[in-house]
């Protein structure tokens, strides 16, 4: 265990700083010039000079991004902006803070719409998936089939945008999508997250049926299901403790991929609910030419990726004890 | 009589048609005694099994006719007292060790799950009984070797293991459904000394199905000749196997290679192949491989469907005499 | 004549762990040291239990896989480490017949195509077209040459063992590594195909390698008979020999464990054998099988026992043990 998480630790690191490069030297590669923006409007060139050496950009490519790496643990002063202290991903002259503020202003948003939503989605998929699976052919199942296909099928701007218009505006049955933080107001964080969760969930939830009743179904049949119900293990037992054991692990698979690309940004989401995530952000920053957002989302996105590959990874083993983690 | 099987009938449905693989079967197994199946693939020996311990899907099977053990019919009894009975009173070991014991628990704790589900003691009691019944089935430091899980055990470990429990709540019957198939001779040795002393200690009633007639000859008393769902042939070990009556037990034995018969002599195997189930011959089932279909007569063999006879003893499913037996057996 | 010859035969797999830095940790010795000849037109066959290499060793023979050490002499040539040009001419002699004739069969392929394939590969053009041959063919292993244009599932596993054996005919092979062909067919069938096999034999004078796990039916096919036991040959000779007056330990016990149809025991010693096989990545010392032999003694441990001929043995009954059977 210490070893596997050794092992992913430094894997981890080594992507994130490649990661970092990669788009460290595209951004540069890009034709605008960010002293220019970060200038402003009227921009004499006495004035571009000087933000270019405050924002160290008269520097080599490969320096700035050291000076950049190294703001990461020390911190970084930027003359005429301010101080960003460690860990500083940088100084955004478009929202004129330190990259990392904004990044952990707008980090609770998108953490609680995706849990929320991911909360929702794998109960419910798991649940519609296993009773499917155990009614095979019969009208519940084929319910849930032709609904799970629906919800592949549908967009969220789609469905958002109706549920937006129905349920809110015209049905006033939901309050308009807000984030209020959980600490403050939890039901108001609720409430106003409602809407989106359930979105969100329609178009997971179906990905998940689908994918527990197929495996659930192989595992039914599996031959050490059939011993369990030899020895009498109550139909629920078998179901529970033994089908359902081998299907975790394709769902905690999926799960972990899922969970890793909406914390990355669920843009559509975001935007179709006005939500100021780090989805938004990274569009803003996009626009913007906005380079310490743009890399710190990125950051974010893959950071999330990595690390829950490795929580996947590790729970594999935890799932199934042939499973060795090296 | 312990466990009576009656016209036991099980049928299949399918998208090509309905599969008759278990035809009005009788038979009996006495306390304390073997009773071996034997039957190639096809010939109903794992379905009929499975019926008597009612783990037949009801949704695509059909079965009639009856199962009377200790007295009580099991056919048709409700799903939570079937639940009760099996691996309490009726217990069953597969073929395949590894794919049979589940690969996410300890194989302590599937053992101690059977008898703390049947005799509701605590947990600690059920790990207790779980870790004297590996040591009683020959596992070295069971008390270390209950907290492994099955991948970490040998082929014959696990097919103890299985055994292990199987037996934990002292069943009356054991159904063994190919149990040695999956393993290594020598090993399969050892599991087949293994049921002979548990059964001598326990009184424990066993099917025994394989496909084998060496293990049958080796471990059961009493032999049921299976063929495309039917019994062709019944009897002590002895006489089935020595006085063969049917002309398929015949073919059986022809087609085996022994460490003992003249190797200058070719296999003499049953020509053709064993029927589909979807569409059974009339009459005999085995007429179209017979090389006999001709000495009862004209259109006996093809017409009505031969009854074990007689019905007690050493009985075969066959119209020919026997002085007619006596003259063509191999 | 000797038409096939290993010598010192080795096949080691690598075994890769290790921490921070994967790397080979270990071997598998799967075969270790085999010496066994196949005489032109005979039968040796090859016995063992699971993971004795009896499988490996067959692989090496047909050269599909590359000894670690050792040498494979075909007809004289040493095809060792001969490439796969060079192996090209011989390729047709030497044939495989494997287990499980479904899945050594194209689905997608008709009878004919899987039996002509061989003859397309090889340019062979043999007299009276392919088509006529693959009919000859069909017809010879006991199908009906009117099947020609059915796929395998058409057929019972009896059924596509035999396609499996007219496909191996259809290059006229001098040599047939046969992979245990008979243990996943039903008795009767079994008996069926352990004949013709015969008869291709008496009547094309092929030779050859019959793996198998099933002592009784390598005897009934078999001229000689080599037993292995955990990467090397414990003991040779021809069926007579070998199977009346064993001298190892293990061939005794393996011989005294197949169960018999004869109810009356027999005058022969039951022997039953106790524990594992041990792991072929860290065999036992010495004598391999000591671990589990009950005449094993010191020297057993120290020195591997030579497979030579024992006193009072036949010409090629040799046997690897220090305190042989009497």
């Amino acid at each position: 265990m210490l070893r596997f998480a050794v092992r992913r630790t430094i894997a981890t690191a080594i992507t994130l700083v490649t990661i970092s490069a990669v788009t460290f030297f595209l951004f540069f590669a890009l034709p605008s010039d960010p002293a220019l923006l970060a200038c402003g409007k009227v921009c004499p060139p006495e004035l571009l000079a000087l933000v270019r050496r405050n924002l160290g950009l008269d520097q080599p490519v490969m320096a700035q991004f050291v000076a950049w790496l190294a703001g990461i643990f020390a911190g970084r002063d930027y003359p005429g902006l301010g101080y960003c202290p460690a860990p500083c991903l940088g100084y955004s002259f478009v929202n004129r803070a330190p990259v990392f503020e904004t990044i952990m202003d707008r980090l609770p948003v998108t953490l609680s719409l995706t849990i929320g939503a991911a909360v929702i989605f794998l109960t419910f998929g798991v649940a519609t998936g296993i009773l499917a699976a155990l009614r095979q052919g019969r009208p519940l199942d084929k319910v849930a089939s032709v609904a799970s296909l629906v919800g592949a099928s549908v967009q969220i701007y789609f469905v958002g945008t109706l549920a937006l218009y129905f349920l809110v505006y015209q049905g006033k049955l939901l309050p308009s999508p807000s984030y209020v933080p959980l600490t403050e107001n939890p039901l108001g964080w609720a409430t106003g997250l409602l809407l989106p969760w359930v979105v969100l969930a329609i178009i997971f939830t179906a990905n998940y049926t689908r994918m527990t009743r197929s495996t659930m179904v192989e595992n039914l049949s599996e031959d050490y299901v059939r011993t369990a119900r030899a020895k009498g293990m109550p139909a629920r037992t078998v179901i529970l403790r033994f089908a359902l054991r081998g299907t975790l692990i394709p769902i905690v698979t999926i799960f972990g991929v899922d969970l890793g690309t909406l914390i990355g940004g669920a843009i559509i989401t975001e935007t179709t609910f006005g939500l100021q995530g780090i989805g938004r952000l990274s569009v803003r920053a996009v626009t913007y030419s906005d380079l310490p957002t743009l890399m710190a989302t990125v950051l974010v996105a893959a950071g999330a990726i990595v690390v829950m590959n490795a929580v996947v990874d590790a729970l594999y083993a935890v799932i199934d004890p042939r499973v060795r983690l090296t | 009589m312990f466990l009576h099987v009656n016209d036991l009938t099980v049928d299949f449905a399918t998208e090509d048609g309905v599969v008759h693989a278990v035809d009005e079967l009788s038979f009996e197994v006495e306390r304390g005694s073997t009773l071996g199946v034997v039957g190639e693939s096809g010939s109903g020996k794992s379905v009929t099994s499975l019926a008597v311990l009612g783990l037949h899907d009801p949704r695509t099977s059909t079965i009639s006719g009856s199962v009377l053990f200790e007295g009580k019919e099991l056919l048709g009894a409700p799903r939570t007292a079937m639940e009760r009975l099996r691996g309490d009173r009726i217990a069953m070991i597969f073929q395949d060790p590894l794919t049979s014991l589940s690969p996410y628990h300890t194989v302590g704790a599937q053992i101690a799950e059977v008898y703390r589900r049947h005799r509701g003691t605590s947990r600690s009691a059920a790990w207790e009984r779980a870790i004297q019944m590996l040591d009683r089935v020959g596992i070295p430091q069971p008390k270390a070797r209950a907290e492994d899980y099955p991948h970490q055990f040998s082929g014959g470990m696990r097919q103890r293991a299985t055994i292990a429990m199987a037996l934990v709540c002292d069943p009356g019957l054991l159904i063994a459904d190919e149990p040695t198939t999956a393993l290594d001779v020598t090993v399969q040795a050892q599991i087949l000394d293994l049921l002979r002393e548990l059964q001598e200690q326990s009184g424990t009633a066993i099917i025994l199905i394989t496909h084998d007639l060496g293990v049958v000859a080796t471990a059961a008393h009493d032999v049921l000749v299976m063929y495309a769902g039917r019994a062709v042939e019944r009897g002590t070990v002895r006489e089935v196997l020595h006085e063969p009556r049917h002309p398929y037990t015949w073919g059986l034995l022809g087609s085996m290679p022994t460490l003992r018969r003249p190797v200058t002599e070719e296999l003499r195997p049953v020509r053709g192949a064993p029927p589909s189930l979807l569409n059974v011959p009339k009459g005999c089932p085995f007429h179209p491989r017979c090389d006999f279909v001709e000495l009862p007569g004209p259109r006996v063999c093809t017409g009505e469907r031969p009854e074990l006879s007689p019905p007690r003893g050493h009985g075969d499913a066959c119209y020919l005499t026997m002085k007619q037996k006596r003259e063509v057996a191999p | 004549m000797t038409l096939l010859e290993l010598s010192g035969l080795e096949k080691h797999f690598p075994v890769r762990g290790g921490f921070p830095v994967r790397r080979q940790i270990g071997r598998v010795h799967a075969v270790d040291g085999v010496d066994l000849t196949v005489h032109a037109g005979q039968t040796l066959g090859l016995v063992g239990e699971s993971g004795c290499g009896k499988s490996t060793t067959g692989r090496l023979a047909a050269r599909l896989l590359e000894p670690t050490a050792g040498r494979v002499l075909y007809d004289g040539r040493d095809i060792s480490h001969a490439s796969r040009r060079a192996l090209r001419p011989i390729r047709p002699e030497i044939q495989m017949i494997f287990q499980d004739p479904y899945s050594s069969l194209n689905p997608r392929h008709t009878v004919g195509a899987i039996i002509r394939g061989p003859m397309d590969i090889n340019g062979l053009n043999p007299k009276g077209g392919r088509e006529a041959r693959v009919r000859e063919l069909l017809e010879i292993v006991g199908l009906n040459p009117e099947h020609v244009n059915r796929f395998p599932h058409e057929f019972s596993g009896g059924q596509r063992q035999r396609i499996g054996i007219a496909r191996a005919l259809a290059l006229e092979p001098r040599l047939i590594v046969a992979d245990e062909p008979v243990s996943a067919l039903d008795v009767s069938i079994q008996a069926q195909v352990v004949n013709l096999l015969g008869r291709l034999q008496r009547e094309l004078g092929i030779a050859f390698l019959f793996i198998a796990h099933d002592l009784a039916v390598v005897r009934h096919f078999s001229q000689r008979v080599a037993v292995m036991y955990l990467g090397r040959i414990v003991e040779i000779g021809d069926r007579t020999s070998l199977y009346e007056s064993p001298r190892h330990p293990y061939t005794h016990a393996l011989l005294s464990a197949v169960p018999e149809v004869a109810v009356d025991g027999g005058g022969r010693e039951r022997i039953r054998l106790t524990g594992d096989v041990p792991s072929p990545i860290d065999p036992p010392s010495g004598c391999r099988f000591r671990t589990r032999c009950w005449r094993a003694q010191e020297k057993c441990a120290l020195t591997t026992p030579p497979l030579t001929r024992l006193q009072g043995d036949r010409d090629g009954h040799l046997t690897a043990c220090h305190y042989p059977l009497p």
